[in-house]
């Protein structure tokens, strides 16, 4: 029962693309995430695949290259990070909004600037209103695993729409860890062949894809597209049910770790979840009830599910690996609060931003964040707490 | 050093092959059966520029995905480095540092900040120039933070290290011979 092996997130996402073997793969270089086509190519070039690999000037091409491909037909990835993603702004939503299930592996990265390669959330963030579903890893494991279960979720005739699977850039996907992979007919019989039921290059059935729309439509097509994203929260929660019988992995929206009778919880999403169980179970050992929400699944965002998993919870610190600008803290911190406040949750909730440029947050950091919230916990919120940075140099800031 | 985990920090520069070495040493620990994690820390990207790489190789599974700010033993791959790093930063005095230069112990540690730990020397760019007639420090290196450190037994090391090579450099007898003379020279020179 599976194949142990060591690989870095981006071999085993690479490796997942491999098993899977989509139709075309376009794809631009750009750090973290170059080794993705790089080895992708090779494999082409080794007769282990037999993709079409487009290569393009640009990640602008490379993600219309994507949709052109996707729309003909054909099972279509790509990967990329930070300014790329940036630079695919516009036609991700013509991807999202003309319902092409393509796949996109996401190596988060900082935005400039300063320019900088590593580690931030803010890439993806920013594209989390452009219709994309959005799935996070925190190890090599789980990019590998979220890649085989992507084009089942995207593909859903209930869903139809395109997919982001997302992995810390340099942290996992630069990092040799244990893995263990699944049997290529595994992969295969899981995944499946790709049948769209509506495709350019269908000659029964003459189509237009991404015309213009007047008044009366625009607006329905729109409502659609935002029920795609309601019903994907089910789909991608029976493809992880049938993920799990083949690889005894288990998946969920997200992550409870010691959450269930937890008086002081974090929320995070992605690698810096490991540092935080680590933590957590140092602070257990110490008789401390710190648990941990880790999120999964950020696009469709399972609000409701998560304020019910922090309900009884006295003090929560949602995480974000991106600022926003708001003056307010994060994207996760700004949903997460209004689900919470919606589902009625009256935990104390403060949101701290962490990590950016790949900044470490490190095992004694978390535990001062846990040692925090029991803080305002004795004494109660301050307006100071609300919104707050970890790991900052301070006297560097002003 | 906690139980049954031990964490080593690479120093070297852009283009040496510290990285390379850090996986080299992951990936032999992955072959005994040890969790492992072996990883890079990128400045800015040039040659020549001082580069950090990490490994964790446990008996337990590694969740934790922080840089070594306290690690059991240094590896200094550019004994220039030691005039511009903090290379002693964090390291356990229990542990040790191994730095590749012709100097004997007791000539670098003077440069080591009082370091109090054990100083080891390796010549590998010798060791290397005499094996393979080019300058590889990775491998002697390597196998002289594996006898150093004992993260496991330095026959079993050599014994993996013979059948990888044996894989890798098929088709190149001549470079399998001289990394293995490489190997088996610093198991025995490291001082």
């Amino acid at each position: 029962m599976g194949i142990k092996e060591r690989m870095s997130g981006n071999e085993a996402v690479a490796y997942a693309m491999k098993q899977v073997n989509p139709d075309v793969m376009p794809a631009f270089p750009i750090t973290p995430s170059t080794e993705l086509p790089q080895f992708v190519a090779n494999y082409i070039s080794n007769g282990q695949m037999d993709t079409e690999f487009i290569p393009v000037e640009s990640e602008h091409s490379s993600m219309s290259a994507a949709i052109g491909a996707e729309a003909a037909g054909a099972r279509t990835m790509t990967a990329t990070s930070s300014c790329g993603l940036a630079f695919m702004w516009e036609v991700l939503y013509v991807a999202a909004s003309n319902r092409l299930p393509l796949a996109m592996a996401v190596v988060n990265r900082a935005l400039s600037g300063p320019i900088n390669i590593n580690a931030e959330h803010s890439d993806s963030m920013g594209a989390r209103d452009s219709g994309w579903l959005q799935i996070y890893a925190e190890t090599n494991q789980e990019a590998y695993d979220n890649w085989i279960q992507a084009y089942r979720i995207s593909e859903h005739k209930d869903v139809l729409l395109p997919i982001m699977i997302c992995q810390d850039g340099f942290i996992t996907s630069h990092a040799v860890q244990n893995i263990e992979l699944i049997e290529d007919e595994k992969v295969k019989a899981f995944v499946g062949e790709y049948k769209p039921e509506h495709y350019l290059l269908n000659t029964n059935e003459t189509m237009a894809i991404g015309p213009y729309a007047n008044g009366p439509y625009c607006m329905e097509a729109k409502r659609a597209q935002a029920q795609g994203m309601i019903n994907a929260k089910q789909v991608i929660l029976d493809v992880a049910a049938e993920f799990a019988s083949i690889s005894g992995r288990k998946y969920g929206l997200f992550e409870e770790y010691f959450l269930e009778d937890a008086d002081y919880a974090l929320v995070a999403i992605g690698s810096a979840c490991g540092n935080i169980k680590d933590a957590v179970d140092e602070l257990r050992a110490k008789g401390i009830k710190a648990g941990l929400l880790k999120v999964r699944v950020f696009r469709p965002f399972p609000g409701e599910e998560m304020a019910e998993a922090l309900r009884h919870c006295k003090v929560v610190a949602i995480m974000d690996r991106a600022e926003s600008y708001s003056s307010q803290g994060g994207p996760l911190g700004a949903e997460l609060m209004a689900a919470m406040y919606r589902a009625g949750v009256t935990s104390k909730a403060i949101n701290v931003i962490y990590g950016l440029n790949g900044r470490d947050m490190t095992v004694s950091m978390v535990e001062d964040i846990y040692a925090h919230l029991a803080e305002i916990d004795k004494r109660g919120l301050r307006s100071e707490d609300h919104y707050n940075y970890i790991g900052l140099r301070d006297k560097e800031v002003r | 050093m906690s139980q049954g985990l031990t964490e080593i920090r690479w120093h070297g520069r852009g283009g040496q092959g510290a990285k390379t070495a850090a996986l080299l040493l992951a990936d032999v620990a992955f072959s005994v059966g040890k969790y492992i994690q072996g990883f890079p820390e990128y400045g800015p990207e040039r040659m020549g520029a001082p580069i950090t790489a990490f490994d964790r190789i446990s008996d337990k599974e590694i969740r934790v995905h922080s840089n070594i700010y306290e690690p059991d033993y240094v590896v200094v791959v550019d004994e220039t480095l030691l005039h511009s790093i903090d290379v002693t930063a964090g390291l356990s005095e229990e542990g040790g540092i191994l730095i590749n230069t012709s100097k004997t112990p007791g000539e670098v540690r003077p440069l080591l900040n009082g370091y109090k730990g054990k100083v080891y020397t390796l010549d590998a760019r010798k060791i290397s120039m005499e094996t393979l007639g080019k300058y590889f420090p990775n491998m002697p290196l390597l196998a002289g933070i594996v006898k150093v450190s004992g993260v496991m037994d330095t026959w079993v090391f050599y014994a993996e290290m013979e059948k990888s090579l044996k894989h890798k450099f098929a088709k190149k007898p001549e470079v399998f011979d001289g990394n293995m003379l490489a190997i088996r020279r610093a198991l025995e020179e490291v001082v």
